[in-house]
């Protein structure tokens, strides 16, 4: 069966009945306590996204408490350094909190209130949804908790930090690898078991269809933006345009996609490849996983031949994920978006020139997205586009950074 | 042709008790262990429920999760959970099993395959926790078909026109969760209410066999038993943990408690 995308219907609506993406991606694998509290949240969720006061309201937070738009800037210095295509960088490490998580943990914050909800839970693992979470809920005066893996609580220390400063409660999840694939693991299980006063976020596009749902609505912010400032820039969306996002969960390329989708513009999600040398990744899409159930939702996620998770291994604990959105696996078996990795070593290679050349400073994350850009600027015409959703800033990889490198330049 | 396992909820309302119903997971602590247990276990109770193991469960508790983690960790696989099912029914003929798991072991393996195993292995009925109603719906036919009784599960957040819909569709038995809970909570609902939300249920249909599970020990089984059958899970994998730490045999172990507790129902 030749899949297809929709022209004029927002993707995150292109499901059947069951929330299945062409037939075979996404849907609610859930423990039936589960299922009401998500139909409730699926009920409000259609109604508030076309309720005007509740659009209001999001706009004026993205506004004034986020700050819209985030900044369009060209790379000049790292454009004339490789030769061929002009790069570049979509902001959005300039949001609020330093990331797009801000957009869906903002959204889930006014959406709990609207719930009546007093608590509010979420997982991460780079610590950005965590901390935007925390940040969020301490604005709108929800009590909050998060899930974070061991591993992800050593290894990101600074984002730890903040979510403490913002007087959230972090829960160490020390089962499994200790990284996301377990944080998220536990807060559902959590919210199972306190679903009746509590909220949950899911930190990426990921879990059962309304929190994939959500979470690109909110993050669709980025390419509303970039619309508008693209077609400022160039008088029109240009015919040789390419649109560089790193994916882990997905939720940032999802966001920095969304209103090119009927557009001509390239898409290209970069996953994470692991250690140059090491058989772990936690790139599913470009080494061609099988589809499975993960959290809830059909996707293609690396697993053994039972059926038992994967591990996974990034530099960039934001991408250290063995699943990937549902709406990424349609993209990619719809052909209308194309999927590589860079590897660890390339995405530290990455971020030491970005900072070098520009005053921008990606994280580990959109470092991976940068490595792809690196390597295909010098084969490509100067006519021709390249954007990067800088989605995060290296300041919370300081310690990677300088075990791996030696120093830390930002 | 009655199931072994609606003949086993007969034999205990002839008896004017619930059945008990004992979860432990297979591969725990070994593979031998594990059956060994189901063997000494199945002198007391009525049914027997068997874990797959996954290693990435959202539903389930410590307790399970350290059990499904050892077995795991010894390398059991589907085929040798099916060679323990299949090594017990040589022994235990009319004894019903259930195995109980996550969808994603089926999904790999497919799901007739998984039924064929099931039947080969004389798999009584299965219960797939992240499998919900109504999508569930075309893999409890396939089950059937096979003869193997698909659980369905209720909570205490499914609504009376859900649940309605559910019972209908069902096969003979049915599981109710008694709290909001993962697996191995502790009991935060009284069982006064839990038994009141439970007769809710019967009334809707009477005939069909309705367990409850999820928080249930040795501390509350009798406070339940008027109910068609009572899952003790988490409490029995706890056992095994805590006598593999005291170096105890967890065979012998667990046999003297799911006997205790099979005398608190009488």
């Amino acid at each position: 069966m030749n899949l297809k995308i929709k022209k004029g219907v927002p993707l995150i609506d292109q499901h059947d009945k069951n929330f299945m993406y062409g037939g075979k991606f996404g849907g609610n694998f859930i423990p039936e306590t589960l299922k009401k509290p998500i139909d409730d949240l699926t009920k409000l969720f259609s109604k508030l996204r076309k309720d005007k006061k509740f659009l209001k309201d999001r706009d004026f937070y993205f506004k004034n408490y986020i700050g819209a738009p985030t900044p369009f800037i060209k790379l000049e210095k790292l454009t004339d350094y490789l030769g061929g295509a002009q790069i570049y960088a979509k902001v959005v490490s300039e949001a609020n909190g330093g990331a797009h998580k801000i957009y869906n943990a903002t959204v889930h914050c006014l959406i709990a209130k609207k719930a009546g909800k007093k608590f509010i839970v979420g997982d991460t693992g780079a610590g950005y949804a965590g901390k935007m979470l925390s940040m969020a809920a301490k604005k709108f005066g929800l009590k909050c908790k998060i899930f974070m893996g061991a591993k992800d609580i050593k290894r990101q220390r600074p984002n730890v930090e903040a979510m403490r400063k913002n007087g959230a409660e972090i829960v160490p999840v020390t089962t499994g690898s200790q990284t996301l694939v377990d944080a998220v693991s536990e807060c559902m299980r959590y919210w199972v078991a306190n679903c009746d006063t509590t909220h949950m976020c899911v930190g990426s596009t990921v879990g059962p269809n309304i929190f994939v749902k959500i979470c690109a609505w909110s993050t669709a912010q980025i390419s509303r933006e970039l619309m508008i400032q693209v077609k400022d820039e160039f008088g029109k969306i240009p015919k040789k345009i390419k649109l560089l996002n790193c994916v882990g969960g997905g939720s940032s390329a999802m966001g920095f996609w969304n209103e090119f989708m009927d557009t001509d513009a390239e898409f290209i999600g970069i996953e994470a490849g692991g250690p140059k040398n090491s058989k772990l990744h936690a790139a599913p899409l470009t080494n061609g996983s099988k589809i499975g159930i993960l959290h809830g939702s059909a996707q293609y996620v690396i697993q053994d031949s039972e059926g038992q998770i994967g591990r996974t291994e990034s530099i960039s604990a934001g991408l250290d994920y063995p699943g990937i959105s549902s709406l990424h696996c349609f993209l990619k078996d719809t052909k209308r978006a194309k999927y590589t990795c860079a590897s660890d070593e390339e995405a530290l290679k990455a971020y030491q020139l970005v900072s070098k050349f520009e005053n921008i400073s990606p994280s580990l994350e959109p470092s991976h997205a940068f490595a792809e850009a690196i390597k295909l600027a010098p084969k490509l015409k100067s006519s021709e586009i390249i954007i990067v959703n800088s989605c995060g800033d290296s300041l919370k990889d300081k310690d990677i950074i300088k075990q791996k490198l030696g120093s830390y330049v930002r | 042709m009655k199931s072994k396992i609606a003949i086993a909820f007969e034999n205990c309302k002839k008896e004017n008790r619930p059945a008990l119903i004992t979860y432990t997971v297979a591969g725990d602590n070994t593979k031998n262990n594990s059956l060994k247990i189901l063997n000494k276990i199945s002198k007391h109770a009525d049914i027997l429920e068997c874990g797959f193991p996954h290693n990435t469960p959202i539903a389930d508790g410590g307790q399970i999760q350290g059990s499904s983690h050892r077995a795991l960790k010894n390398g059991i696989k589907l085929k040798d959970v099916f060679q323990i099912v299949k090594k017990f029914k040589k022994i235990n003929p009319s004894k019903p099993l259930i195995l109980m798991g996550y969808f994603n072991l089926i999904y790999q393996s497919g799901e007739s395959n998984f039924l064929n195993n099931c039947k080969k292995s004389g798999v009584d009925g299965l219960i797939i926790v992240d499998l919900p109603y109504p999508e569930n719906k075309n893999f409890a036919k396939k089950c059937k078909k096979k003869g193997i009784t698909f659980i369905q599960l209720l909570s205490p957040t499914t609504s009376k026109d859900r649940m309605r819909k559910i019972i209908k569709d069902s096969h003979e038995m049915l599981y109710y969760i008694s709290m909001l809970s993962t697996t191995g909570g502790k009991l935060k609902v009284s069982p006064k209410k839990i038994l009141k939300n439970y007769n809710k249920i019967k009334r809707i249909n009477p005939k069909k066999n309705l367990v409850i599970g999820f928080g249930i020990t040795d501390k509350t089984i009798s406070s339940l038993k008027s109910a068609n059958g009572l899952v003790v899970g988490s409490m029995l994998c706890k056992i095994i943990t805590n006598s593999l730490k005291m170096r105890q045999n967890p065979v012998t172990k667990l046999d003297k408690v799911v006997y205790n507790l099979k005398r608190k129902i009488i």
